[in-house]
């Protein structure tokens, strides 16, 4: 979902930022596990990362809130290996599997680990050329769908400058509904602190976001 | 420690239904582990490898590595910022990096700030796992709309003409900031300007020791 929780940028009332010195990399070992069962299960690609995205966005947002990051990775997990049939909901409550597994394409081995540890490539051959070019002046759309989008609300409906043309990207809003394999031309797009958050802005700041092609009109 | 509840402060989830004490959440990571363990999904032991990765092979130990690189040697910082996942790869000691790594380079005139408002993008490759602040409502919320108050709240204030930039990762690109060499480190070895560069340095939340500060850790 688009309008929900997770689409913080401007939200007021969250209070001061607060660094914790010499953090370690997990505070409880759970966090580590949970981290880990998402990184393989992602392997198996039944869902990209934009569909892992979309089940913690669909959190109930007092949930959402309430929950720690990994606790909310957990609950999203949860949720996802549900929804795909790969647990059913009595095995959940029963804190154990009931039936046999079916079978998947990939499952992830040790040997396989350090492939893990980089990043995959979303860039994709591009089916049509881009609209815009650096330079030019665009307008974001004024969209709200139900479904996962990746154009934040405080940036939507504001005039931008492309400043830089990242390539063909696979698209988040229909790669989050099943489809892993369509792209759109992706942009960084600049704005003004004015013309994002209104005449009294600091006019020292300006705000970039990476939005992809079907997010912008000319201006 | 790990049985308290209220061991650590940021793994409290109170006004949910849904995540109740922690000691319930580590019964339940730890029966999905088994679950999914016996449905043929998922292998312990690659999980296992999974969080050793996480601990001792990514962190900002490989960041620090790249920005004393492009300190040094202007023809690296040329290609850096043309394209980061090159330069960086083309180093050979740090973990591989994924495609679409951008490197942002902060100038007197410009100090650059990377923030995800929407959940918590961030190049691990480079940095390691995200800390639980970059992660939290505050800093989401806040940087894009009040991006020195964040600052400030990590004991930084840049000069009056510095203009900060935003960088919402809103898609796959990944941003690491390549902060401006400290004074007074004329000659030093490519070695010991890496002790200089911190994780938030690369992030635009902090700058990179002085040499004085270097000193004074016990450097």
């Amino acid at each position: 979902m688009s309008n929900t929780i997770h689409d913080m940028g401007g939200m007021h009332g969250f209070g001061p930022v607060e660094p914790e010195p010499n953090e370690p990399v997990f505070h409880e070992p759970w966090e580590g596990r949970v981290l880990a069962m998402q990184r393989a299960m992602g392997y198996t690609r039944l869902w990209t990362i934009d569909g892992g995205r979309a089940s913690l966005e669909t959190l109930p947002p007092v949930t959402y809130l309430a929950a720690s990051y990994y606790q909310r990775w957990f609950l999203g997990l949860e949720k996802r290996v549900v929804a795909h049939g790969l647990v059913g909901e009595d095995e959940i409550k029963a804190g154990k599997s009931l039936r046999p597994g079916r079978g998947l394409n990939r499952k992830l081995t040790v040997a396989d680990v350090p492939n893990t540890t980089r990043r995959g490539n979303f860039e994709r051959p591009a089916p049509a050329p881009a609209k815009f070019k650096t330079g030019d002046t665009v307008k974001t759309r004024n969209i709200n769908p139900e479904t996962h989008t990746r154009l934040p609300r405080y940036a939507r409906d504001k005039l931008g400058v492309v400043e830089a043309v990242r390539g063909c990207h696979v698209y988040p809003d229909t790669a989050a509904l099943g489809d892993h394999n369509h792209a759109e031309w992706l942009y960084a797009v600049v704005f003004s602190g004015r013309e994002l958050w209104g005449e009294d802005a600091d006019p020292s700041i300006t705000v970039s976001i990476e939005a992809f092609e079907p997010y912008l009109e000319p201006a | 420690m790990a049985d308290d509840p209220h061991s650590h402060s940021h793994s409290h989830a109170h006004g949910s239904g849904e995540v109740s004490e922690l000691s319930d959440l580590q019964l339940r990571v730890r029966a999905l582990e088994t679950i999914l363990t016996e449905k043929g999904y998922i292998d312990p032991a690659a999980l296992d490898a999974i969080v050793e990765a996480c601990e001792t092979q990514i962190g900002p130990h490989n960041g620090a590595r790249i920005v004393a690189r492009a300190w040094v040697d202007p023809e690296f910082k040329k290609r850096l910022l043309e394209d980061a996942s090159e330069a960086s790869n083309s180093l050979g000691h740090v973990s591989p990096v994924g495609a679409h790594l951008i490197a942002l380079e902060n100038t007197p005139d410009q100090h650059n700030l990377v923030v995800c408002t929407l959940c918590s993008c961030y190049p691990w490759e480079v940095l390691g796992l995200p800390p639980v602040w970059y992660k939290s409502a505050p800093y989401r919320s806040r940087a894009v709309i009040d991006p020195k108050g964040v600052l400030s709240d990590f004991g930084l204030k840049l000069p009056e003409e510095t203009k900060v930039r935003i960088w919402d990762s809103t898609a796959e690109t990944r941003f690491l900031v390549l902060p401006m060499r400290p004074e007074g480190t004329e000659g030093w070895s490519e070695e010991q300007l890496a002790e200089l560069v911190s994780r938030d340095s690369m992030v635009g939340t902090g700058l990179p020791k002085s040499p004085t500060e270097a000193k004074g850790a016990g450097r």
